[in-house]
């Protein structure tokens, strides 16, 4: 963990209440993608924690979705706007591939497609190639699509109201594959229990969401029961291996 | 060159600045970012004898100037804490450690008070008496003076350590409290807990935290805490640890003036995670603002003149 200023170089709005936040600073602390930062706002007591979707050395990429005050007050930051930032938060995926065997599936629901940019770019940068399933409500609200469409992958795309691709849930696509699917997910927590459950799902890493105060595992506000007693999301997760997962 | 130094009960500390049970853990999450033997003391996380899973979800939410939570006790419980966690404190803090101990009956408190014998480095027992009491029919130890006189009775009995026990600002009158504790042999007190709090959500329309209420802390409590310990001040002669939304050396050392002999910080780690760091850092500049070589010689400065 390190704290460190990070600027706003640009914001960029997505959908109606999706924005891509790029910022500058430090990331040196960032080491694995599914990681997130705690971002303080002034005159908010709390940090908020926002997944990290994509870095670079000094370059800090994040998709943030409009779900109360501070968010509204994050996106809405002028270019030159500096940052109190916690980075290298959580312990993020692990996607070698002796861990996800040969058929890895990256599966995001809503604004938890976030972390699976970064996911994606460094999988395929490690000689991997895993297929993309992405869930939306409707085309209006889908973001990020291109930016998934411009790598040589299997992707495959499912909207709540059939306004792209399949009619449905993320699920409803994983129904196409075969059994022995090893999935690396991210998305809002009635998706990731029904991926979890889903038949052709035999492994995989999933990554949840909490109110946290700290973010780093100290006030162990985020714990959540797993089949090796509490753990917290902030500091154990935010990746959860489908084993440890009790719902 | 200010002299940060302190004594709690004859325990001397570096300085008065200790890190607020349940807000550091038991001290390894902030060892990797900072040296931990700058503090005076740290508090480690509530202790009680079973481990113990805490609330369901949500546990915490935002409010103006600090937040609630409702963690609810969650902890290892005291034999693993003593097994596991006294040693990996041992590497990474040398000072003396205030062991937060927490219980449902007079002889639960009693048990990890007595094991804590053994173990050298719990140079303090903090006694938390803000749980449900089982055996008053649900009230609180620490919202009744005879309830916080038994408690403090009973670990009195099986320890030789100091013990400070810990108030809970939910009370009519906190200074009531505080002289049931010292009548029965306390050697200090620690004040606030948190204020009960709650939020409810708009959309949803029920309370944010699952458990429905959650304790406050943050700036926002800090003259509460600052009044209270005022009071208790007032009215009793052993040490306090006044702590409640201490956030920096200056609200550090008006809590000391109330009549704080060292002073815990809370929530402002959580937010900040180097808050103690830069609080030590920043005393010495305001004990000279102030003109005292000595920070000691604030404990009580309010009261007097």
């Amino acid at each position: 963990m390190k704290q460190s200023v990070f600027t706003v170089a640009r914001v960029h709005q997505e959908t109606r209440d999706v924005w891509e936040l790029v910022l500058t600073g430090d990331t040196s602390a960032i080491t694995a993608p599914g990681q997130f930062v705690n971002i303080a706002l002034p005159g908010k007591f709390l940090r908020r924690p926002i997944s990290v979707c994509d870095w670079t050395e000094d370059q800090l990429t994040l998709l943030v979705k409009e779900a109360g005050e501070g968010t509204r007050e994050l996106v809405r930051m002028a270019p030159g706007t500096e940052l109190d930032v916690l980075s290298g938060l959580g312990n993020g995926f692990d996607f070698r591939r002796s861990v996800t065997g040969p058929n890895p599936v990256l599966v995001g629901g809503g604004i938890g497609i976030a972390p699976l940019a970064g996911l994606l770019w460094r999988m395929l940068e490690a000689g991997q190639r895993p297929a993309v399933v992405l869930g939306y409500r409707s085309a209006e609200e889908s973001f990020y699509q291109q930016m998934f469409a411009a790598f040589d992958v299997d992707l495959r795309i499912a909207t709540e109201d059939g306004t792209i691709g399949t009619r449905g849930f993320v699920t409803d696509v994983l129904d196409t594959f075969p059994a022995g699917v090893y999935v690396l997910a991210c998305g809002p927590t009635p998706m990731l229990r029904a991926v979890h459950g889903h038949p052709s799902v035999t492994g995989g890493q999933f990554s949840f969401e909490a109110r946290m105060a700290c973010g780093f595992g100290a006030c162990v506000g985020c714990s959540i029961p797993t089949a090796n007693g509490p753990r917290r999301v902030c500091k154990d997760g935010p990746v959860f291996r489908k084993e440890e997962i009790v719902w | 060159m200010v002299d940060l130094s302190v004594s709690l009960a004859g325990i001397p500390l570096k300085n008065p600045i200790i890190p607020a049970s349940g807000t550091f853990g038991y001290g390894r999450e902030f060892a990797e970012i900072y040296d931990l033997n700058i503090l005076g003391a740290f508090s480690w996380k509530g202790t009680t004898a079973a481990p113990r899973e805490g609330n369901p979800q949500p546990r915490i939410a935002e409010t103006p100037g600090g937040m609630l939570n409702a963690v609810g006790l969650q902890n290892p419980g005291m034999d693993a804490v003593i097994a596991e966690e006294v040693p990996s404190i041992a590497k990474i803090f040398h000072g003396p450690v205030i062991a937060n101990v927490g219980g449902f009956t007079l002889e639960e408190y009693a048990e990890n008070c007595r094991k804590l014998n053994d173990v050298d480095q719990a140079a303090i027992l903090e006694v938390n008496i803000s749980c449900p009491n089982v055996h008053a029919g649900g009230k609180n130890f620490g919202c009744d003076p005879h309830a916080a006189a038994a408690v403090t009775r009973a670990v009195r009995a099986v320890t030789g350590k100091p013990v400070f026990m810990k108030l809970t600002p939910n009370v009519t009158d906190i200074a009531e409290i505080a002289r049931a504790c010292e009548a029965e042999g306390a050697d200090g007190v620690c004040l606030i807990n948190t204020l009960l709090g709650m939020r409810i959500d708009l959309n949803t329309r029920r309370p944010v935290i699952a458990n429905r209420t959650g304790g406050l802390s943050g700036p926002a409590v800090f003259p509460v805490a600052v009044r209270m310990v005022w009071d208790v001040y007032e009215a009793v002669k052993i040490p306090i640890i006044g702590c409640g939304g201490v956030d920096s050396a200056e609200t550090a050392a008006e809590m000391m003036l109330a009549g704080a002999a060292a002073v815990e910080v809370g929530a402002a780690n959580l937010r900040n995670p180097f808050a103690c760091k830069t609080i030590i850092e920043d005393l010495p500049g305001v004990c000279e603002r102030l003109g005292v070589t000595k920070i000691s010689e604030l404990t009580g400065g309010a009261h007097h003149g």
